[in-house]
């Protein structure tokens, strides 16, 4: 193993237990919504720490921007302008990207071995040299994730900064933003900052404030702090119950193995009921 | 021994397109379809590559897959005798041929195969292209793609379920596999397995 922090819990399309004899810390980040002021450093840090540039695209009249995840940006933050009570407007600013799930659909999804790994600390990781462009991490992400290059049909997302946090770094983003947004550390650390914030939001009438680590996905390495947890549906569409779709786990579950097993029962079929049963051969004439 | 001609030339070789094809389409498909056969991509020159070409290979299998459809529809119609032939599956399975009802140009097995792949073949390219990165599948919705991928693994998995049988089924009944690659079959073969087209062909 390279690097101790970087240890491997789960691996893609590998049916055997990946080395397993430490556990390291697990990580986590917590992104305060009600403490971001939209102001993009986090993205800008992204790009910069990442060496990322997307095409400058064209201003689609609201402060999203670029648009959508990319596979050069692997960040963005969106912007809701949302009335929960009548007449008191609210802005309020979400910093999407990969949530780095517990239990990653596009790890389930993904068919090719070592292209997707799963730290013991929790980071989920495209290894862009093993991927074969097929696109199944997408159906697998609940959270609409992964992005295919154009340029090289390799899929790309955030990597939470692993080879920053690998040497004890905190992720790019974590660093630069400016109101203290985005903090980092252990992920029992996190909830408990967490757990201050939202006391703090409750007592200033937020009573619905609440930690976003959807237990659909196993909990996940990157929460948030929602000023309304009960409706994460505001946050431009965080999904209130996520998980990987049962279709994926009907196409990836036991289903697989026991398809391939009728695939060799079938082979086997044939060949031992050429063996008792015997050819059908015609009596009266010799052929082949 | 005298012989019957049962396949042209054109439709042996559009038989072998598909069937070329259908192994190609398959191992390729396979590579993905669980890490047990991940190694096949090592026959297509990589992952990468297993991915690029398995669509296109899937194409040309469809494409000629319906021309041969088109050559032998007329003859898979399900008649009343190839449900009382069915019935007595485990006769035909056994090698007890005796009283059979008279089979045509196919027997029911291969009736049902046929229909078998006429329905699946279609799914299998609709639902390849739904998820054909990277050409079609970014204009797709992932709920679409996950009806897709779940749809295009078990129409896989059937027919190359019955194209085993199939295959296995060339090589058991004796005198089969000339048909394909020769074109003729023995009066005797015609007479044994297929009575009704042997009357219908030579008149006797
Ligand atoms: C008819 C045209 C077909 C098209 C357009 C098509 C397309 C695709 C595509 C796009 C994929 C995803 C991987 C990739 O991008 O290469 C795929 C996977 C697959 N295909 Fe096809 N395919 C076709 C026919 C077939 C046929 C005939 C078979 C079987 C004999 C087959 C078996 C498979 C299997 C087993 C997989 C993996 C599914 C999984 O991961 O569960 N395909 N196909
Ligand atoms: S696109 Fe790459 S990372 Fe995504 S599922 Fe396919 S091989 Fe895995």
């Amino acid at each position: 193993m390279a690097l101790q922090s970087l240890d491997i819990k789960a691996r893609s399309a590998t049916t055997t237990q990946p080395p397993a004899a430490r556990d390291p810390l697990h990580v986590a980040k917590l992104i305060d919504i009600s403490k971001c002021i939209g102001c993009k450093a986090c993205q800008v840090a992204c790009m910069e720490w990442n060496d990322l540039r997307d095409e400058v695209g064209t201003n689609a009249g609201i402060y999203d921007n670029p648009r959508d995840l990319t596979d050069q940006s692997w960040t963005v933050m969106r912007y809701s302008e949302v009335e929960v009570q009548q007449g008191r407007l609210e802005w309020l600013i979400r910093k999407d990207g990969c949530m780095h799930c517990e239990d990653p659909g596009c790890l389930k999804a993904c068919p090719a071995p070592g292209a997707i790994v799963q730290y013991v600390n929790g980071i989920v990781d495209f290894h862009e040299e093993h991927c074969i462009g097929c696109g199944y991490c997408i159906t697998g992400c609940p959270f609409n994730v992964p992005r295919i290059s154009k340029k090289d049909s390799k899929a790309y997302k955030c990597t939470l900064c692993s080879d920053r946090v690998a040497v004890g770094r905190e992720p790019a983003c974590v660093k630069t933003c400016p109101t203290g947004a985005i903090v980092f550390g252990s992920k029992r650390d996190m909830i408990e900052h967490a757990e201050g914030r939202i006391a703090d939001l409750k007592a200033r009438g937020y009573a619905n404030a609440g930690l976003y680590n959807p237990e659909g996905v196993g909990g996940t390495h990157v929460m948030y702090v929602l000023q309304h947890a009960d409706q994460p549906e505001l946050y431009a569409g965080l999904p209130k119950d996520p998980h990987i779709s049962p279709l994926v786990g009907l196409w990836k579950g036991i289903t697989k193995p026991l398809m391939s097993l009728g695939i060799g029962l079938a082979v086997f079929a044939g060949f031992f009921h050429y063996v008792t049963a015997g050819p059908k051969e015609v009596e009266d004439e010799k052929v082949d | 021994m005298s012989t019957i001609q049962r396949y042209t030339a054109q439709e042996r070789s559009n038989h072998w397109v598909v069937a070329i094809a259908f192994v190609l389409a398959g191992l390729s498909g396979l590579a993905l379809f669980h890490p047990a056969f991940f190694f096949l991509t090592h026959l297509f020159g990589g992952g990468p590559w297993t991915r690029i070409l398995h669509p296109f290979l899937g194409a040309v299998l469809f494409l000629s897959f319906m021309g041969m459809a088109a050559r032998f529809w007329r003859y898979n119609r399900i008649t009343p005798a190839d449900r009382q032939w069915m019935a007595r599956i485990k006769d035909v399975l056994c090698n007890r041929d005796q009283g059979l009802p008279e089979v045509g140009k196919y027997n029911a097995g291969q009736k049902y195969l046929f229909w078998l792949l006429v329905v699946c073949i279609p799914v299998l390219l609709v639902s390849g292209i739904v998820i054909w990165q990277p050409w079609f599948a970014p204009y797709f919705p992932v709920g679409l793609l996950r009806i897709a991928v779940v749809l295009h693994a078990l129409a896989a998995w059937i027919v190359i379920l019955a194209i085993i049988v199939h295959v296995y089924a060339a090589i058991w009944v004796k005198g089969s596999i000339r048909a394909m690659l020769r074109g003729t079959v023995s009066e005797a073969w015609a007479r044994h397995h297929h009575r009704a087209w042997y009357r219908d062909v030579t008149g006797k």
